[in-house]
């Protein structure tokens, strides 16, 4: 059973959807005892990375998740569920994250070439730094789907992928059993279904 | 580097795609789910599902259709028509969308923008505007492209995107059904004034015009159209190949 951890934040119905048509088990769930029962985690996310985190705090679901991982439990994060795994975000104030990976989170606004527009959103191609089971299914210059304003930097222990836009964006991080997609795996058509699909059979 | 991206528009009436076209292996050729599935298969970038149902059942029918359509096709899902209210957005994300399409709405509302931004996120918001030369100046028409609302175009797509529309779909009436061309002189005034991504609506004939349109202006984001694809007169592998060869990237799907 995978475990979708719902703590109010973003529409669920696609990746819903792309597990039920990948056959996998899964349920949405915002219960402590169900997300410490199921087989894997997903970290889903949209919006601003302080709102988000104090969502997931106030629920106490981010005990569970840290525990959880740390108990070896697959878990994957997606869009801005993946820059909560790591220590801090500089997203509007600085805002503590997770800390299941090293790095930190920052915007674009300042670091991409003027001409490049903001959010980065659109197909982009996965260069692939690093093997990794996630992407196993998942050929060098591949395109996947982003919509993000806020990247992932100081992270090249776990950076799988990038995604060039001005410079090299974190777009594919996995350490261990703690593994994280800056795009939407459920919007990036076969591709994505390969990833999601990688991540069901993920055995640890 | 991001990719151009290719959109083909489907108007759906009372739950059925109106303007069908004949697909080798396509059962039914008004079958939003059949026919979204097959562009999808065939590398379209996204979907635009316009509702042109003007009554309740049809909006009901709608609704239902995009569930069946966002359970199967795993790409962006755009979602405009009888967006008037923040609970038309609740209604359409609620089946699966994941931007919608706002014209007319924001027209009669210039508040519906920004309560849905701050709701949803900007990438949810996408403005839609029909725009017409009048008397030397571009001019933003609404129901349908029927009714000059004597509005400065560029002007209402600033205020627009300052409110927090996310992306702006550009349809030149001047140029729209014509199949000469897409609308260069009026996605450039556009592009100009906005930093949000700009798609490019009405006037395409041939592949040429994609290709003109992604050289002449390189910051344009996307090319949406409707009866070529429909009718079968360009297919998005061809375009996408020829897109390609002209050292434009796009996505290749394997």
């Amino acid at each position: 059973m995978i475990a979708v951890v719902d703590y109010g934040v973003g529409n669920l119905f696609s990746l819903r959807s792309s597990l039920r048509f990948l056959g996998a088990e899964s349920c949405v769930s915002a219960d402590a005892a169900t997300l410490r029962a199921a087989d894997r985690l997903i970290l889903p996310g949209v919006g601003a990375f302080g709102d988000a985190a104090e969502k997931l705090r106030a629920s106490g679901l981010d005990r569970v998740v840290i525990e959880e991982a740390e108990r070896g439990k697959p878990l994957l994060g997606i869009c801005l569920g993946m820059q909560l795994l790591f220590e801090k975000s500089e997203e509007y104030g600085e805002h503590a994250g997770l800390g299941l990976l090293h790095g930190r989170v920052v915007g674009m606004e300042g670091r991409l070439p003027p001409q490049l527009k903001i959010p980065h959103i659109g197909w982009n191609a996965l260069h692939i730094v690093k093997p990794s089971p996630l992407l196993r299914r998942v050929r060098e210059g591949e395109c996947v789907y982003f919509v993000h304003s806020f990247y992932a930097e100081d992270c090249a222990d776990s950076l799988i992928a990038t995604a060039e836009y001005g410079r090299e964006l974190t777009a594919v991080v996995q350490k261990g059993n703690v593994m994280g997609c800056q795009f939407h795996p459920e919007k990036s058509g076969d591709v994505g279904l390969r990833i999601l699909r990688a991540f069901c059979e993920e055995s640890l | 580097m991001i990719t151009k991206r290719i959109i083909p528009c489907l108007d759906v009436k009372d739950g059925r795609v109106v303007k069908g076209v004949n697909f080798a292996g396509l059962h039914d050729v008004s079958s939003p789910v059949e026919l979204g599935r097959y562009y999808s298969d065939s590398g379209a970038d996204e979907l635009v599902f316009y509702d042109i149902t003007a009554s309740a059942e049809g909006r009901a029918l709608f609704t239902d259709i995009l569930r069946q359509v966002a359970e199967t096709i795993f790409i962006p899902l755009t979602v405009g028509g009888g967006i008037n209210r923040i609970e038309d957005f609740d209604r359409v994300l609620k089946c699966g969308a994941d931007k919608v399409s706002v014209n007319s709405g924001a027209i009669r509302d210039p508040s519906l923008i920004g309560e849905a931004a701050r709701k949803y996120g900007d990438q949810c918001v996408v403005l839609s505007v029909d725009v017409k030369r009048v008397d030397g100046q571009f001019r933003v028409f609404a129901k349908g492209g029927r009714v000059d609302t004597g509005m400065e175009a560029i002007g209402w797509i600033k205020r627009c995107v300052s409110n927090g529309a996310g992306e702006v779909v550009v349809n030149s009436i001047d140029t729209d059904g014509v199949k000469r061309g897409f609308d260069l002189e009026m996605l450039a005034a556009v592009l100009d004034a906005v930093r949000v991504p700009v798609i490019a609506s009405g006037g395409a004939g041939g592949i040429a015009d994609f290709v003109e349109l992604f050289q002449t202006l390189p910051t344009i984001d996307a090319g949406l159209a409707a009866s070529i694809f429909h009718f079968g007169e360009v297919t998005i592998p061809e375009l996408k190949r020829e897109l390609s060869l002209h050292n434009i990237n796009v996505r290749q799907t394997l």
